[in-house]
């Protein structure tokens, strides 16, 4: 005789579904809440790739916060390195060019106690790092070359930055070319803000006089021919709020991948 | 719980899928993120149509190969006149969007199947199967395009066994490692990852190629689905149920915990 237990099952499914969706449900909603208090959630994370890109970020900020990106022996260093194509260049960089770089400045404002303006003689005073490691693209290419210059780090610790920080905004010369870090990147020891490449000056073409190099990032994450950088607890107040000229232009912000 | 044996009759109907329903679901999310990664790879890979062996390689240094289409960068050489439009930024949100969820799904499908047996009693040979014999004879049926036995249909032969547990246990893990070890920020936490690859231009070229068998294994696979029987193979993934008539003797891929020795004619309570 077959007894039907068709009804207990389906009950038991039921309470069993609901509480895996209940579970699941508040699992995600406290896992949003962690995430946002222990800054996981990127400014790209709205829109349908916004899951992805939150796991990505998550998940790197989790495993990735004080590692170091590969150095590679000198021998290693790319014969021909290769610059990428840039825009021509507008005419306060000619001027400046024309002047041999002497007045240049770095602007250092926003959420610090001493707003700065730094010429590259200044930012040679403070101590060098040197580094060789291996620009990446996002389209595929690469190259390592031998990185020279001032670490972040130690120009946010000169100006005094504050403890609500939480982005440093850094913008080029050109035009509407700027990205953002969050601080894991910004204190990272190996974020530069580099003038001398394989033991010349930086050339123009690879982002002289200044460049911010992250080196665990993608390469448009490091912006040439920088001027101005700004420390904020948010990025709403710039541009369209997702942190940077290539997330406006439909790339992730976090480029770590 | 005698009570509860099924008859004969309730073998043959859609009680008793030809694959458990967590297979299918995994299997189609499975098929959609591949494809998604498909299509954004390849657009990626437009940006750059040039491979290389080793750490490093770009536009001035020379590549191990290059695919010949025009780019969608203007300093690439590639022997176009024009330049197609950098559609980068969607590609990569997609394409790791879709990385994550096939992940995902891979890592639950694995656990179920380790819980379930699933792999040991699907996917593995049985004894008998593991000989080149038994091989052959699947080969040859094969290659003479015989259309397959009704028995056919409820569980795998040695050559889909062989093919799945490749795709699954070496391929997969191949394509997931070869691209985590194009992530900067993932090689700088494990940078053994891209090491052992023999360098980042290494590791691209070889996430290329294993994309490529992949795509190879996708096309064989719906190259047998369609001689097999199309309908009846769509239907079994997507219902679960075979043609009435032709799952009236031994087991059905559910009976996926069924110890060996009782694998013949005997259907697990």
């Amino acid at each position: 005789m077959r007894r039907a237990p068709t009804n207990k099952v389906s009950r038991r499914k039921f309470v069993t579904a609901g509480l895996a969706a209940t579970a699941g449900v508040s699992g995600l909603a406290a896992a949003a809440a962690l995430a946002k208090r222990y800054g996981l959630i990127p400014p790209d994370s709205g829109g349908i790739y916004g899951p992805g890109e939150t796991l990505t970020y998550a998940a790197q900020r989790l495993l990735t916060r004080h590692s170091l990106a590969r150095e590679f022996p000198r021998s290693m260093i790319s014969k021909v390195p290769f610059a990428n194509e840039i825009a021509p260049l507008n005419d306060p960089f000619k001027r400046f060019q024309a002047g041999g770089f002497r007045d240049w400045r770095l602007s250092v404002g926003g959420m610090v106690a001493q707003p700065a303006s730094l010429s590259l003689s200044d930012l040679r005073s403070f101590p060098v790092r040197s580094q060789i490691t291996e620009v990446v693209c996002e389209e595929g290419w690469s190259y390592v070359a031998q990185w020279i210059g001032t670490p972040l780090h130690e120009i946010l610790n000169a100006s005094g930055i504050l403890p609500q920080a939480r982005y440093i905004v850094y913008f080029s010369i050109e035009p509407d070319w700027w990205e953002s870090i969050d601080m894991a990147d910004a204190v990272h020891p190996q974020t530069l803000l580099t003038y001398a490449m394989n033991d010349g000056d930086l050339p123009v073409g690879f982002g002289g006089p200044l460049r911010l190099r992250v080196p665990r990032q993608l390469g448009y994450k490091s912006v040439k021919f920088i001027t101005r950088l700004t420390v904020t607890d948010s990025l709403k107040g710039f541009g369209k709020g997702l942190g940077g000229a290539n997330p406006e232009g439909g790339y992730a912000w976090y480029a770590g991948i | 719980m005698l009570s509860d044996v099924p008859d004969a009759a309730s073998l043959r109907n859609s009680e008793h899928p030809r694959h458990a329903v967590f297979v299918r679901v995994t299997h189609w999310i499975t098929a959609i993120c591949f494809f998604a990664l498909l299509i954004s790879g390849a657009e990626i890979v437009i940006s750059h149509p040039r491979f290389y062996w080793g750490e490093t390689g770009n536009d001035l240094t020379p590549p191990l190969f290059k695919i010949p289409i025009p780019a969608s960068r203007n300093l690439v050489p590639t022997g176009y006149g024009y330049v197609l439009p950098d559609q980068n930024g969607w590609s990569r949100y997609l394409h790791f969007q879709a990385a994550w969820a096939a992940v995902l799904t891979g890592l639950l499908y694995a656990i179920w199947g380790l819980w379930t047996g699933h792999f040991r009693s699907n996917l593995f040979p049985a004894p008998a199967e593991r000989t080149w014999r038994s091989a052959w004879g699947v080969m040859s049926k094969h290659i003479r395009l015989k259309r397959p036995d009704p028995a056919d249909a409820l569980s795998y032969n040695v050559l889909q066994r062989a093919a799945y547990l490749m795709v699954i246990f070496v391929l997969f893990p191949l394509v997931i490692w070869t691209g985590l070890a194009l992530s900067p920020g993932f090689n700088s936490a494990v940078p053994a990852g891209v090491n052992l690859l023999g360098g980042r231009q290494s590791a691209r070229t070889l996430h290329f190629f294993i994309s490529a068998f992949l795509l190879l294994f996708l096309i064989v696979h719906v190259a047998m689905i369609v001689l097999a029987g199309f309908t009846s193979r769509m239907r079994a993934m997507i219902t679960g149920t075979t043609i009435a008539g032709t799952a009236t003797t031994g087991p059905t891929m559910t009976s996926i915990a069924t110890a060996p020795q009782q694998r013949v004619g005997e259907e697990r309570i």
